[in-house]
């Protein structure tokens, strides 16, 4: 008996993961840190941001935000970014759930070569092409505009789209078409009346996985774009933080700007946001 | 399973090109088509109007030029450092997470796991201006200082003996959430009945991870190991945020992405004319290396598929 209250004791305690709660309190202190500091200090005058770095600011001030909306074009920055990604999302599961309802139900030699045509692009970094990439921008007349990022992000979308689409649509019961089959539906609507609506999922994971790197994107802006009306806002936060330099109060309200999108979005749907981006993820 | 194909639902053949088509063009024309012609331009000298046919010159510049061989040597170690970093200490780092995290009994572990997935939802250049303001010694040094710290007070990014550890340790910071997720995902996987039946067998929870969990997920080990590997040869914008795309101090930060940068497209100093031929030959030697990694990986894969 007493043994065997000793056990569930000592159970319990090590149900209390210690060391584990240990582990993750001291990373999360590392992981949030960072931010504490960004958001914090956002709202803090010149003269308190150097008298006190760490603190919570003795005065709210929303000074710094008001400053970079109204000094900037900050929301022309934000539409930009808000119309490449959305129109770049649109294309991407369009022509992704195309190609994969295609090669899901087309068998051969050849569908399979074009299937594995797609996935590699998987593992490579559109990057890579870039000299190329710049001449072909050139000669479209696609230089300095936003025009420039759509069939680059496009296509640097396609491969996960269609590796994932494919493999979800092989996975659905054959029963599901055969009734409309035999009703004599066309190809046509049977993509946009069963198989659209079937694989909502994985569009999500798609559309998921795609946001946050284009979104994210610096390098083909910093590369194409010199316009200011044409900037995306990370592109802009590359030329405002020069510009702000010396004023780090208004550096991290424009960080925070820039940023908060894609969190508050990860902390609404934080699930599919795991979901999307480790599915196979390559980090940019 | 049924086989799709002749007399199916869908009979297989020459109808499938229209919904082919458009992402088959627009994916060669401006992603594989790019890339694969990217390797012919590093063969070639100047921009287009004036290129020339140079055959190898580009390489032998890249490995015996004094100067850009030079740069080339060092952003090569710059990478591996980099490389390291993330394979030794994120890779581990997330496989600890996870095995802490997949625990059942343990609390809180959605919490967790949102934090520490946290830091990549943002933009590498975002993360790059925060810690480069952060680390600055002339706001947070004289705190540190006052608080009898000052072996910590130092320009941590301005040294060329720890400027490349402290990058590579912020990018650490950023991207350790996606082995951690890859991780619990490939735990989760592993059957209960075979982690009760070693522990009834009076294996500890060190046992089981070495013995059962690891061997288990080696699958997973391989291919966060190639992705850690790809995305190396694909870092620019952590360097070109914390340290300007020279990799200051004196390119003891410059890897291959900023080299690619200042060489192909950017203009090196002193002159500031983009060399696409020297560019080009760069992204040859990365396209080629990542081959040689992501090559085996996908015929495993086909393997699995067939």
């Amino acid at each position: 008996m007493a043994a065997n209250e000793k056990r569930t004791k000592s159970m319990r305690i090590a149900n209390m993961h210690i060391p584990s709660h240990g582990l993750m309190l001291f990373w999360s202190i590392i992981a949030l840190f960072p931010f504490y500091m960004l958001i914090v200090n956002s709202f803090k005058s010149g003269l308190q941001i150097y008298a006190n770095p760490f603190g919570l600011p003795t005065e709210w001030t929303l000074a710094n935000y008001e400053y970079i909306i109204e000094a900037s074009n900050f929301f022309m920055y934000f539409g930009n970014s808000f119309l490449v990604v959305s129109v770049s999302l649109f294309f991407i599961l369009l022509l992704g759930s195309l190609a994969a309802y295609a090669l899901a139900h087309w068998r051969s030699t050849v569908s399979t070569a074009i299937y594995f045509f797609f996935i590699i692009g998987m593992m490579l970094p559109i990057k890579i092409a870039t000299i190329r990439l710049m001449e072909i921008i050139k000669s479209l007349g696609l230089m300095n505009t936003l025009w420039s990022l759509f069939p680059i992000y496009i296509a640097m979308g396609l491969p996960f789209a269609v590796f994932i689409l494919t493999e979800f649509i092989r996975g659905l019961p054959i029963d599901l078409y055969e009734a409309a089959y035999i009703d004599g539906a066309k190809r046509s609507k049977i993509y946009y009346s069963i198989v659209l609506p079937l694989i909502k999922p994985a569009l999500a994971t798609v559309a998921i996985y795609n946001l946050v790197p284009i979104w994210n994107d610096l390098w083909f802006p910093l590369i194409f774009i010199t316009a200011d009306n044409q900037k995306t806002v990370l592109l802009a936060v590359t030329k405002l933080q020069g510009q702000y330099a010396t004023d780090w109060p208004r550096v991290f309200a424009l960080l925070t700007l820039s940023a908060l999108p894609v969190i508050t979005l990860y902390l609404l749907f934080s699930r599919n946001f795991v979901a999307g981006l480790t599915a196979g993820a390559i980090k940019g | 399973m049924r086989r799709y194909g002749a007399g199916s639902v869908h009979p297989g053949g020459f109808y499938w090109q229209w919904y082919l088509i458009p992402a088959l063009l627009l994916y060669s024309i401006f992603m594989a088509y790019p890339m694969i012609d990217s390797v012919r331009l590093s063969l070639f000298a100047g921009t287009t109007g004036t290129r020339a046919f140079v055959g190898f010159d580009n390489y032998s510049r890249l490995f015996t030029d004094p100067l850009i061989s030079k740069r080339f040597l060092n952003a090569f170690g710059n990478t591996w450092v980099f490389f390291a970093f993330h394979m030794l200490l994120q890779n581990v780092l997330g496989m600890m997470f996870a095995v802490v995290l997949t625990n059942r009994t343990m609390r809180g572990r959605t919490i967790y796991q949102t934090i520490v997935f946290v830091p990549c939802t943002i933009a590498v250049l975002v993360t790059g201006y925060l810690f480069k303001l952060i680390l600055n010694p002339v706001w947070t040094g004289r705190i540190l200082r006052d608080a009898g710290l000052a072996f910590l007070a130092k320009p941590w990014l301005g040294m060329e003996s720890s400027a490349l550890n402290i990058v590579s340790l912020v990018s650490v910071w950023q991207w350790v959430g996606i082995p951690t997720m890859m991780f619990i995902a490939g735990l989760q996987g592993i059957s209960d009945d075979l982690i009760e039946a070693a522990t009834i067998d009076g294996a500890d929870s060190w046992k089981t991870f070495w013995k059962i969990k690891l061997p288990l997920i080696m699958p997973v080990v391989g291919m966060i190991a190639i992705m850690t590997f790809v995305s190396n040869f694909n870092a620019f914008d952590i360097v070109y945020a914390m340290e300007t795309p020279n990799g200051a101090p004196n390119y003891a930060t410059d890897i291959i992405g900023t080299m690619f940068y200042r060489y192909g497209v950017a203009g090196e100093h002193p002159t500031g004319i983009p060399q696409p031929g020297v560019g080009a030959a760069i992204s040859t030697v990365i396209f080629i290396m990542l081959l040689i990694g992501v090559i085996p990986t996908l015929s495993r894969t086909r393997r699995k598929e067939d």
